[in-house]
């Protein structure tokens, strides 16, 4: 039986197609229509989910939406009420949108996919519980959704017991620990729904000086872990701006313009977010913990993106075990929703052995075989040498001992926003120029923002004070105390690029400025060649770890088709690129002409 | 006529019947602003809706 999941109209747009309760196949339509974050139907994704088992859209049993339209009118309709005539501005950009397409979402979905059967919707965070639980290796666990916003649910948590989920307790909108932290991402000038990774990298360069005016003005947090949030320094729910003049007067000044130089008051204010997020998530955790008594814990939602929160939810906090949905944002929604027909639809068995999950490694998106890449290399008569696996291995990992830069394309595309080394950017992590140049000569991103380490499982203890799994980044730990190399005064003065190029461990190129690291653990259940690389790195240099980036630049989705990643490559200084057996060297490879400035392509984000 | 008929069976479920008039006079109202302008464009901050 196939159940089709989308997400869609939002932000985040993904379809996810599951064969008997198993995950077949899952992307994001950013990554085929190459617009980051892109809302529209997933119509190339579902394309893809269909062609990946060979079937067409009438061969699909059920098609589940993953939020409540009408739920979500509900709450707009009503926020609208409670500020009239205030909201009138986004009343008049929201309304013609939903008469015209979200009320009429069955419709409009049947149309799109030309599927004649009922289209069903499951609640928002019903789908994030669902992406979180049901996939995890636990038979029981506790669940907890951080979110922005969906219909009403904020913040939620609940238990799953084998193919059941239970909501027990839910936080409402406008109170939302998603919007908090969006809010600080717009007030220190990112891009809010993708620059609050930056806010997060952002933090460890300043103090948590602001802690006690954002506790005693912005959010009343209980010890349980409820808050509410002072709605009078918000603008999001009548305006078309996160923030308003009572938040900049409490801050001292109006919003950082995007791109303007960054300051160390948006250090301190990154700081001060980012320690309430984790106070707000470690509460939460005790309580949930106090009230269910699960060692195990679930989470989805996009604040459970915060590797950092989530760390010290896992160090500090009274569960055993943490699982956390690699697609944790509204793309997984596809998932969960999918998922929860089979189980609570259809009631249908679970097994979960406390061990392995039911997410593959993430790598659930589109493969290219060796026929293909050699298909694509040859038409387009690009250099190339082919390799047998081991010399394969030996070759790129002398490469990346040598200094390289190199685009590493192997496999399925990963679902979820990180790379885990089947669409990445790898380079050696002890070499102390690599953070320098991937930032500025490759990703073209601001030079503040760290890389993460891939490390082999069996290596992470002796690396980071951390010895579980983490498969899929969400976690942040500390280099070991003996890996270190401790900053002078001076050179903790230094910001920025300057502060992230002072050696402070033998693995400069992954470790930030307060020595934390966003931790991939590699075994080679599901990606063989990358952990046969890593190994193979290891057993020339005697380190297991590397540096794993998206292979991507600022603004552009993560590359999904060797046509992808070849430009990429040839637009950025990278070395090498390794298509499946494929190398191809930057010095071999005929002069890149574009007819247009590519930067132009991508609206930074 | 399906939306109205949904609609109607949602605010049974949620028992939120003081909603329909409501609803009624800014669906009217939104169809209006949809009507006379040229496009139904979403730029917004966040995707609140």
């Amino acid at each position: 039986m196939y159940i089709l999941g989308i997400s869609a109209y939002y932000h985040d747009s993904a379809a996810v197609l599951i064969k008997d309760g198993e995950i077949v196949a899952a992307a994001q339509e950013e990554r085929f229509t190459r617009k980051k974050h892109d809302e529209a139907f997933p119509l190339r994704a579902v394309e893809y989910c269909l062609s990946e088992v060979g079937i067409d859209i009438s061969e699909v049993d059920h098609v589940a939406f993953y939020d409540k339209p009408l739920l979500k009118f509900e709450r707009l309709i009503e926020t609208y009420l409670s500020y009239a005539p205030r909201g009138w501005m986004s009343f008049r950009k929201a309304m013609p949108l939903w008469i015209s397409k979200k009320l009429h979402l069955p419709k409009i979905i049947k149309k799109e996919l030309g599927w004649k059967g009922k289209v069903l919707f499951t609640e928002h965070h019903e789908s994030h519980a669902a992406s979180a639980f049901f996939p995890s290796p636990y038979e029981e666990a506790a669940i907890i959704c951080f979110d922005g916003v969906g219909e009403w649910a904020t913040t939620s948590w609940g238990i799953g017991r084998g193919n059941r989920i239970e909501v027990k307790e839910q936080i409402s909108f406008p109170h939302s620990l998603g919007l908090l932290y969006s809010a600080f991402t717009y007030y220190t000038g990112f891009k809010v729904n993708s620059g609050e990774y930056k806010v997060m990298g952002l933090a460890p360069y300043g103090e948590p000086k602001y802690v006690d005016l954002i506790m005693d003005e912005l959010i009343d947090l209980k010890e349980d872990g409820s808050f509410r949030m002072d709605m009078d320094k918000f603008n999001y729910c009548q305006g078309l701006t996160m923030t308003n003049n009572k938040f900049n007067r409490l801050f001292g000044c109006p919003p950082r313009n995007p791109e303007e130089k960054l300051n160390q008051r948006e250090m301190d204010i990154a700081a001060s977010i980012q320690k309430v997020t984790e106070e707000v998530m470690l509460r939460i955790g005790r309580h949930v913990f106090d009230k269910t008594g699960q060692k195990n814990l679930c989470m989805a939602g996009g604040v459970a993106l915060n590797c950092v929160g989530n760390g010290r939810l896992l160090r500090e906090g009274p569960f055993k075990n943490i699982w956390v949905q690699p697609s944790a944002g509204d793309a997984g929604g596809a998932l969960g929703a999918a998922l929860t027909i089979w189980y609570h639809y259809l009631d249908m068995p679970r097994e979960a052995n406390g061990k392995g999950d039911r997410q593959y490694g993430s790598y659930l998106g589109p493969f290219y075989t060796r026929e293909k890449i050699k298909e694509f290399l040859d038409g387009k008569g690009y250099p190339y040498k082919e390799y047998l696996e081991d010399d394969l291995y030996e070759e790129v990992a002398g490469r990346l001992e040598r200094g390289d830069t190199i685009g590493w394309f192997q496999g399925r595309m990963e679902f979820g926003p990180r790379a885990l080394g089947a669409r990445s950017i790898i380079g050696d992590a002890r070499n102390p120029e690599m953070q320098k140049k991937m930032n500025l000569k490759i990703k073209y991103r601001e030079s503040f923002r760290p890389f993460a380490p891939s490390v082999l499982l069996e290596h992470v203890s002796e690396w980071f004070e951390y010895d579980s799994e983490s498969p899929y980044m969400l976690m942040v730990a500390p280099v070991k105390e003996e890996g270190r190399i401790p900053m002078t005064d001076e050179q903790k003065g230094l910001f920025g690029i300057e502060k992230l190029n002072v050696p402070r461990s033998h693995i400069p190129a992954v470790t930030h400025v307060d020595y934390s690291a966003r931790i991939q653990t590699v075994d080679g259940k599901h990606n063989k060649r990358y952990y046969g690389l890593i190994k193979k790195f290891y057993e020339k240099t005697d380190c297991p770890v590397i540096v794993n980036t998206s292979f991507n630049v600022r603004g552009e989705p993560i590359v999904c088709t060797p046509e992808d990643a070849y430009r990429c490559f040839m637009r950025t200084e990278m070395d090498t690129l390794v298509l499946g057996e494929f190398i191809l060297s930057k010095k071999e490879q005929p002069e890149w002409r574009e007819k247009k400035d590519w930067r132009d392509e991508f609206e930074l984000d | 006529m399906d939306l109205l008929k949904e609609l109607w069976a949602f605010l049974r479920v949620r028992k939120k019947f003081w909603l329909l008039p409501i609803i009624i006079i800014l669906l009217l109202l939104g169809a209006l602003i949809l009507f006379s302008e040229s496009s139904a464009v979403a730029p917004f901050i966040y995707t609140l809706f």
